[in-house]
Order: structure tokens, then sequence, then C-alpha cells
């Protein structure tokens, strides 16, 4: 090969490669327009105002009603009791491993986390209808069969690896020097962890909660499977809810046809997802960015 | 100190539970489904009587989509990670793109499924077909395909890229015959745990319109067809006990799946290791 074509060559390559990068711009590109283009469209059907503010949602009946709060409601309440799971359990597992567990400990509970974390979630929602359910219908009789109560529980456990993982990297990024000042100053090794470690870790841990919640709203199987399919407007765990997510496959299950209004009712419940989650994400996003600036 | 010896008890507790949740949650499918476990299980088709209901075109649809999704993920999400860590240099364009990734590597799996469901399924034309789902499984895979190969081939010494240089090489050749070798077994080791992750993905696939009943082998990569966490997915929404043992069954050779596909990941990364010391 002459020196010509070889950089020809090495430009062709760069390129290709440069393309590739770009494709993943076009993915983003490619959500956003399928959305707003179906958004769009149902809009033109459905007063916005009606979708967001409405109070009930029946698309698939005859007498049709578009108000998408009682799915999120759902969405909300089952990612609350996850979050209320995940929350405590995950902080305090990542203040165990960063602070006080010994390496061989480390090398136990690390697997089990990544395990955890790589189950499949109709795996999760097997277990929350199947197990989790006919468990808690022992102590609460009145518990419906499909509630939110199991599947947020379930989805606390799924979470929980995430929000200890993330923050137990945040509690790590906290440089040496402030324990050991705490140390010099008389401090026990939970007066430093509690009052010095995690108040100085305090936006990452933020941002890993909110990182868990945004993944915990946009979770599908194990509600799909063990919160049932009645959009209903409650803050009782013990009735069965519907989710954003659970709609989308609900109706993706039926056969609605494509191009009905019906039809396009899951592009706009997507479209209010991925607000949510887009949202989310970048608030944590700027938390974790601002921590990271403490410390560097 | 009376604190600190309550602050790990609780933790201990914490994690004591997150295990035995894992064993109660194994041990439940095991209990469930192993009495259905049979060979004919494995190769018999779906059915209405659930004691005659098997898996086969699912475990097949399975295997079919992930070579689709592998098709579209590795070529991409290499080459991506290739641009962005080797020729990249934090150029503003470069920048844009990785904060693209990030973002879409937060996007839910079943948002994945919606694009999937009108750029693939509607304006592509190809209908509910291995090729629609192994596509959009591809797009959802990408992000942890790009981010897990960055890391690969940032623990390549620098030291490398320049001896190659110095005796003439070019960047390409460079990254070719040095870069990528040495990355390979980290670069093997993401994928794989991509795809293991995909392999467990049922939303964007229902989204997208798979079928939870076929009765046939899918024919090619336009044929209809199902997946192990669909067809588990629609055993476990029948309220008989005995389709919920065939949806313990399923899981069981679910989770058989990904096992030996990590394990797989572990023994090539341990090989990889040994030849290069």
């Amino acid at each position: 090969m002459t020196l010509g074509t070889r950089r020809k060559v090495e430009w062709l390559i760069e390129r290709a490669l440069f393309a590739c990068a770009a494709g993943s711009v076009l993915v983003t590109a490619g959500i956003i327009g399928v959305l707003v283009f179906e958004t769009y469209e149902f809009f033109r059907e459905v007063p916005i105002r009606g979708f967001l503010f409405g109070t009930v949602w029946t698309p698939l009946f005859y007498d049709a009603q578009f108000g998408v709060l009682p799915l999120v409601s759902g969405t909300i309440l089952v990612s609350l009791i996850a979050m209320l799971v995940a929350m405590p359990t995950g902080l305090l597992s990542a203040i165990y491993l960063s602070e006080y567990a010994p390496s061989r400990v480390r090398r136990v509970v690390k697997p089990v986390l990544e395990v955890l974390a790589g189950v499949p979630t109709v795996v999760f929602g097997y277990f929350a209808l199947l197990f989790v359910t006919p468990l808690l219908q022992r102590v609460f009789p009145d518990l419906a069969l499909f509630n939110a109560l199991s599947p947020g529980l379930v989805m606390g456990i799924m979470i929980l690896p995430l929000v200890s993982s993330l923050s137990e990297d945040a509690l790590h990024a906290v440089p040496n020097g402030l324990r050991e000042g705490a140390y010099a100053l008389g401090a026990t090794k939970m007066q430093a962890a509690l009052r010095v470690v995690v108040p100085a870790a305090l936006s990452g841990i933020s941002a890993s909660f909110i990182l868990a919640m945004s993944r915990a709203i946009g979770e599908t199987m194990i509600v799909a499977i063990a919160a049932g399919q009645q959009p209903r407007l409650t803050a009782n765990p013990m009735n069965s809810v519907e989710t954003m997510t659970a709609y989308i496959v609900q109706v993706s299950m039926g056969d609605t046809p494509a191009g009905s209004i019906a039809f396009r009712t899951i592009f706009a419940v997507g479209m209010l997802l991925f607000l949510m989650t887009f949202a989310l994400n970048l608030v944590s996003d700027w938390l974790r960015r601002r921590f990271r600036e403490q410390y560097s | 100190m009376a604190g600190d010896r309550l602050l790990q008890t609780m933790s201990i507790l914490v994690l004591t539970l997150s295990l035995v949740a894992l064993t109660a949650l194994l041990y439940d499918i095991w209990s469930d489904g192993w009495s259905r476990l049979d060979w004919a299980f494995l190769t018999s088709m779906p059915s209405r009587r659930a004691s005659s209901a098997g898996i086969y075109p699912a475990i097949l649809g399975s295997l079919y989509v992930l070579l689709v999704t592998a098709t579209f993920a590795l070529p991409l999400g290499i080459g991506a990670a290739v641009y962005l860590e080797e020729y990249g240099g934090g150029g503003r364009i470069a920048r844009l793109i990785e904060i693209n990734i990030a973002n879409l590597a937060g996007v839910p799996s079943i948002i994945y499924g919606l694009l999937g469901l009108g750029i693939f399924v509607r304006a592509f034309g190809w209908g509910p077909s291995i090729l629609s789902g192994g596509a959009t499984l591809g797009l959802l895979a990408l992000p942890v395909v790009i981010l897990s190969t960055r890391e690969a081939l940032r623990t390549v010494p620098m030291s490398a890229r320049e001896g190659s240089y110095a005796l003439g090489a070019t960047k390409w050749q460079t990254i070719w015959h040095q870069v990528l070798p040495s990355a390979l077994p980290g670069i093997l080791t993401g994928l794989i745990l991509a795809m293991s992750r995909a392999i467990g993905e049922t939303a964007p696939l229902i989204t997208i319109g798979a079928l939870a009943y076929i009765d046939f082998t899918p024919s090619g990569v336009m044929s209809p067809f199902t997946v192990l966490p669909i067809q588990v997915y629609n055993w476990v929404s029948k309220p008989q006990v005995a389709f919920a043992e065939n949806a313990a069954a399923g899981i069981i050779v679910l989770l058989v799946l990904l096992l030996s596909m990590n394990a797989v990941a572990i023994v090539l990364r341990d090989r990889f290791h040994k030849a290069r010391v």
C-alpha cells in the first residue's frame, strides 16, 4: 500500500468509527421523534389538559376517558414503596461496605448484590405474585391478589444493589483526611461515619436515590405481573393499581389496531414516562457532578 | 462503641435479608418448577394444556433474537467506543456524544420498545419479527457495550500505543494490532454482560408486538417469535397452578442460560489473563 492510499484508508476508518459514535445520537433522535409524532397525533383528538389532570383512565372502554392521573399515582405509589425499602437498606449496606466491612465480607457480599442486580425482572414478578403476595396475605388478610405493596417491596429489593453500589462509591470518594480529622477530635467510628462521611457524601448519595427512583418508575414486568390492571386513583397499597408501564404492556398484549386513538395512548403515556425519568436522571447527574467537583 | 455495634448489626441484618430474599427467590422457583423440567418440556410446543406445554419455540426465539442483537450492538458499540476513546480527544462533538450515551443508559427499556414499534415494526415495515426484536434490543444494549468497551480500552497502557507509533505504525494499525487485542478480554466480558441483560428483557419485546403463543419454530429473521421471558410472563398471568409450574420451569431454563453465559465470560477472561502473563 502506498502512503497515499494508507492515508486515505486511515481517514475512511476514522469517519466510519465516527459514524458509529454519531449513531447513538440518532437513537435519541429516534426516541424523541417517535414519541413526539405519535403524542402530537394523540393530542389532536384528546385535549392535553384533560389528559394531564383527568382522574379517570378508561381508553379501552366504549365511553373512553383519558385522564392519566390514575396511572401516574399508581406508578408513584409502587415506586415510593420500593424507595422506602431501598433507601435505608441500600445506604446502610453502603456505609457498612465502605466503612466497616473487612475485605473477606466484601468478597462475599458484592457478588451476591451483583447476582441480585442481574436477575431478569420477569423473575422478580413471579416472585412477587406467587411468593411475596401469599406471604403478605397471611399477615394482611384483606390484601388483594393484585396490589401495590408486594411489587413495591420486591422492586425495593431489585434496586437495593443500585443504591448500595452508587452510595458506596460516593462514600468511598470522601477523602480520608476528613475521617482522620474526626478521629483526632475523639469521634468514634460511627460518629465519623454518620456525622462526617455521610454528610460529606450527601449529594452523591442523593444522586443514587434519585437514579433509583427513576429506575423504579420505568420498571415494567414486576408491576405488570403483580400490581394488576386497574387504573385507580388511590394511596392504599392494599389495592390493585396500574402503573404507566403496566398499561403499555396491557395494550401491547391485546389486539388494539395500530393507528387508533387507544393505540396512540401508549405513546402519550410513554412520552410522560420518558419526561419523568429524563428529569430525574438530569437531577441525579447534576448532583453527582456537584459532588465530584467538591473533592477534586 | 455501642452505637458502632448497633450500626454493624443492622447492616449485617440488612445484607443477610437480601441474601435471604435471593435464596427464597431461587428456592421458591426451584421447588415450583423442578418437577416440570424434563426433556419433553424443553422440546415441545406450547399448549393450552399445561401438562403438555413446552418451551422449545421460546428457547429458539431467545437465541435468534440474541444473535440479531449482537449483530447490531457489537460493531456499532465497539466502533463508537474506539472513536470516543482513541480519536474523540475531548472535542465538543465527542462530549455531546458522551452526554447522549449517558442519557440513553437511563432511558427505561419499555421506551426502547416504543422506539422499535415506531421505527422498525411500522416505518421500516419489518413487522413484529425477530429482526425488529433483535434491532430493538441491540439499541438497548448499545450504551452498555460502549461504556464497558471504553473501560476496557482505558486499561491498555499508553506505552503500548507509543511503542507502536515509535515503530512507524499508523493510528489504526496501532489500534488494530496493539490496543484491541490487549483490551479483548475486558471487551468480551462487557459484551457477554450486555447480552445476558438482553436475554432477560421482556417489556420492549412485548411492546414491539412479539407474540405470547407461538406453536411453530421460527423460520428466519422475518418470522414472528416469542422469547423465554415472554413465555414465562404468559404462563404467570394464567390463574391455574399448573401454568405457574410451567413458568417456574421456564425461569429455571432462563437462569441456567444466564449463568452459563456468565460462566463463559469468566472462563474467557481468565484464559486471556493467563495467555498474557
